[in-house]
């Protein structure tokens, strides 16, 4: 079960967005635990994940650790085939690991059943594709509203939360759009205020600028900037060397196996 | 969250894809319409026929001449003998036939009946009083002419109903008036109530009944019969009666082969179980036509809910990935399922009662039949719920990344 306490309701605009402060959203503050900067939101041990079985088995991930602490900003680099992508998605409660602990803001993700799985996808992850996945047909007003409605907020508040990420992601105007008519910068950016209207602590990326041009490119980097800023904690998949370059740390997977690169930023 | 957002995604994904929606519904609307219309039609066509036979007369055995058949008859001829009163005399002899309760003679001429200045020409039998019953006639005012008449050979007349008011104009009583038979004078002794449509083959409201004896005197001379009606006892002693039919016109016909008869029995009974079977026959069919319409509509609603769902499993991916619980999942696309199939439920009776209405030809209409529409919208609604909610259900149980790496 997910303890009420570490579901953030509020604050989805982080304080830092500009042009934002007029925000009801955003004067609301975090609850947090006395504990909670002790417990790293990502704590992955041994973790494997095999697909297949017997000769045809392929070793995606091999007993890899990893922790993350609360407000990092890590980059996950290594080339195509790695694991990196299996390991964002096993982090995102999209898939689950063969073997090894995940434990996700001190919760063991293996304890908690698919409801509860679904609670903690809606309350506590932010996750952005590289194909963007937005719901064709619907505005985008509707796609970025979806995941509180899964979570039950109230229609009023539901609104105003919606009107200020998508102001924060610079398509205000576009609330109407429907994402055949947004270019994909736009739509990732709309995948992006979808990401982080729950006020998720954690943010996951799988290659988001990887279907991007450069200018669309620095508008969603500009935005993780922003946002890490503020204190998010974000994992972003990448193979771009520029992007790895803006993160904390950088981590690189190779064969199923994770290493830390250092010197990124000294 | 609540019912009333599933609601609101289930309308919204209905009307993002309007022509999936509306294919959906097409195979459920077709197939309710048909069952409907298919077993109205069967419904109506029983009841129509079924009246038919009741017109006919109750246990009444009908004797009429006809060519023998068979190369023997072919041969023979010459020997082929009409019905004469002789006949009726010896089927009316209690010895011979015991169970026979009354003998009918007919004749029956076309004739042109005249009051004032309206003529018109009907048809004219001429019978014995036991002809009311048997023919299943009944007078609405006035009275049926009595055995007296028949023996005096009085002018005395009993006319269909259509004859009443086409001759003596509507709303007229014309009992004690008189009419002109082929220029005979008759005095009007009563009115048939009427038959309607169902009141046999021929329109027996245009019919006039006099006694045998005057019809013959006036108009057919004293040739031969045209049929004798015998009525049994009882229903029960029908067959006996039936039987001492054939062995006295056998003898007198001089007929050694039963399937060389040169008059035949026809009974009401025989005609109804006749008419029934062929029509049983044909409920049976349009039951069949609609079951495999509804079978056809069954398919199509399958095929399009499956594909809707499976086309839509990459979006369910991206709602499970946002948070959805499977339960939501689930009961947005089972509410789809739903809203259709009712939708087209409704549209589908609609149209099948509307098309009822349309008059047919031949004067019988559609009758629909309950138990058909409830059944059609269940199974319709059924499958269309079922094939909806079994590839959701299974979507929504799926790992969010295994959805979402549908393509």
């Amino acid at each position: 079960m997910v303890p009420a306490a570490v579901l953030p309701a509020a604050a989805v605009v982080p304080a830092a967005a500009p042009g934002d402060d007029e925000h009801p959203a955003m004067t609301r503050t975090i609850p947090r635990r006395p504990d909670e900067a002790d417990v790293p939101v990502l704590d992955v041990r041994a973790m494997s994940k095999v697909y297949g079985e017997g000769d045809t088995a392929v070793h995606a991930l091999r007993e890899v650790n990893l922790v993350v602490r609360r407000g990092e900003y890590v980059a996950v680099v290594g080339q195509s085939g790695s694991g990196k992508s299996t390991l964002l998605n096993i982090l995102g409660c999209l898939d689950a690991p063969t073997s090894g602990r995940y434990l996700l803001d001190g919760l063991d993700v293996a304890d908690l059943d698919e409801q509860q799985q679904s609670v903690l996808r809606n309350r506590q992850i932010g996750f952005i594709f590289q194909s963007f996945n937005l719901i064709p047909r619907t505005t985008a007003f509707a796609n970025v509203e979806l995941p509180m409605v899964y979570a039950g907020v109230s229609r009023r508040d539901r609104r105003q939360r919606t009107e200020a990420a998508l102001d924060l992601v610079g398509l205000a105007g576009r609330s109407d759009h429907r994402p055949n008519q947004l270019s994909g910068g736009q739509q990732q950016r709309v995948a992006v205020a979808r990401a982080l209207v729950t006020s998720p602590a954690l943010l996951l990326a799988d290659e988001p600028t990887g279907n991007l041009d450069t200018e669309s490119t620095a508008d969603v980097l500009n935005l993780f900037d922003g946002l890490h800023s503020t204190g998010r904690t974000i994992v972003l998949i990448t193979h771009d060397d520029e992007v790895a370059e803006r993160a904390d740390r950088v981590v690189v997977v190779s064969d199923g196996r994770l290493s830390e690169r250092n010197g990124v930023r000294s | 969250m609540s019912s009333l957002e599933i609601l609101r995604f289930a309308v919204r994904a209905l009307l993002a894809n309007r022509l999936r929606s509306l294919l959906t519904m097409l195979g459920i609307i077709i197939g309710i319409t048909a069952v409907i219309i298919l077993t109205a039609l069967g419904n109506g066509a029983s009841q129509y026929i079924s009246n038919q036979i009741t017109g006919l007369g109750a246990s009444s055995v009908t004797v009429a001449a006809r060519a023998p058949s068979g190369t023997a008859g072919a041969a023979a001829g010459a020997s082929s003998r009409p019905l004469t009163s002789a006949d009726a005399t010896a089927l009316a002899d209690p010895q011979g036939a015991p169970d026979v309760a009354y003998v009918a003679p007919v004749v029956q001429s076309s004739a042109t009946v005249t009051s004032g200045a309206n003529s018109e020409t009907d048809t004219v039998i001429g019978s014995t009083p036991e002809y009311f019953p048997s023919s299943n006639s009944t007078v609405a005012s006035g009275r049926a002419y009595t055995q007296a008449e028949v023996d005096d050979g009085r002018p005395v007349a009993v006319l269909g109903s259509t004859v009443a008011s086409d001759v003596f104009g509507a709303g007229v009583d014309p009992v004690g008036r008189t009419v002109l038979i082929n220029d005979s004078p008759f005095q009007v002794v009563g009115v048939l109530q009427s038959k309607g449509q169902g009141g046999g083959f021929s329109n027996a409201d245009s019919n006039v009944l006099a006694p045998i004896s005057t019809v013959q005197s006036t108009l057919t001379g004293y040739g031969n019969l045209n049929q004798i009606d015998v009525g049994a006892r009882s229903s029960a002693v029908q067959t006996a009666a039936e039987s001492e039919i054939y062995s006295i016109l056998d003898r007198r016909h001089n007929i050694t082969d039963p399937n060389d008869r040169d008059y035949q029995l026809i009974s009401s009974a025989q005609i109804a179980q006749v008419l029934n079977s062929t029509l049983s026959t044909l409920s049976l069919l349009l039951a069949g036509i609609a079951g495999i319409s509804l079978l056809v509509g069954g398919i199509g609603i399958t095929n399009i809910m499956l594909v809707s769902v499976t086309e839509r499993t990459r979006e369910i991916g991206i709602r499970k990935a946002l948070g959805a619980p499977p339960s939501a999942i689930l009961a947005q696309f089972l509410i789809e399922s739903v809203i259709l199939s009712a939708l087209a439920g409704l549209i589908g009776v609609g149209i099948g009662i509307a098309l009822t209405w349309i008059p047919l030809p031949g004067g019988f209409r559609a009758i629909i039949v309950p138990t058909a529409v409830v059944i059609a919208v269940v199974v319709s609604i059924g499958i269309g719920v079922f094939f909806g909610g079994y590839p959701a259900r299974r979507a929504s149980r799926l790992r969010p990344i295994e959805a979402l790496r549908r393509e």
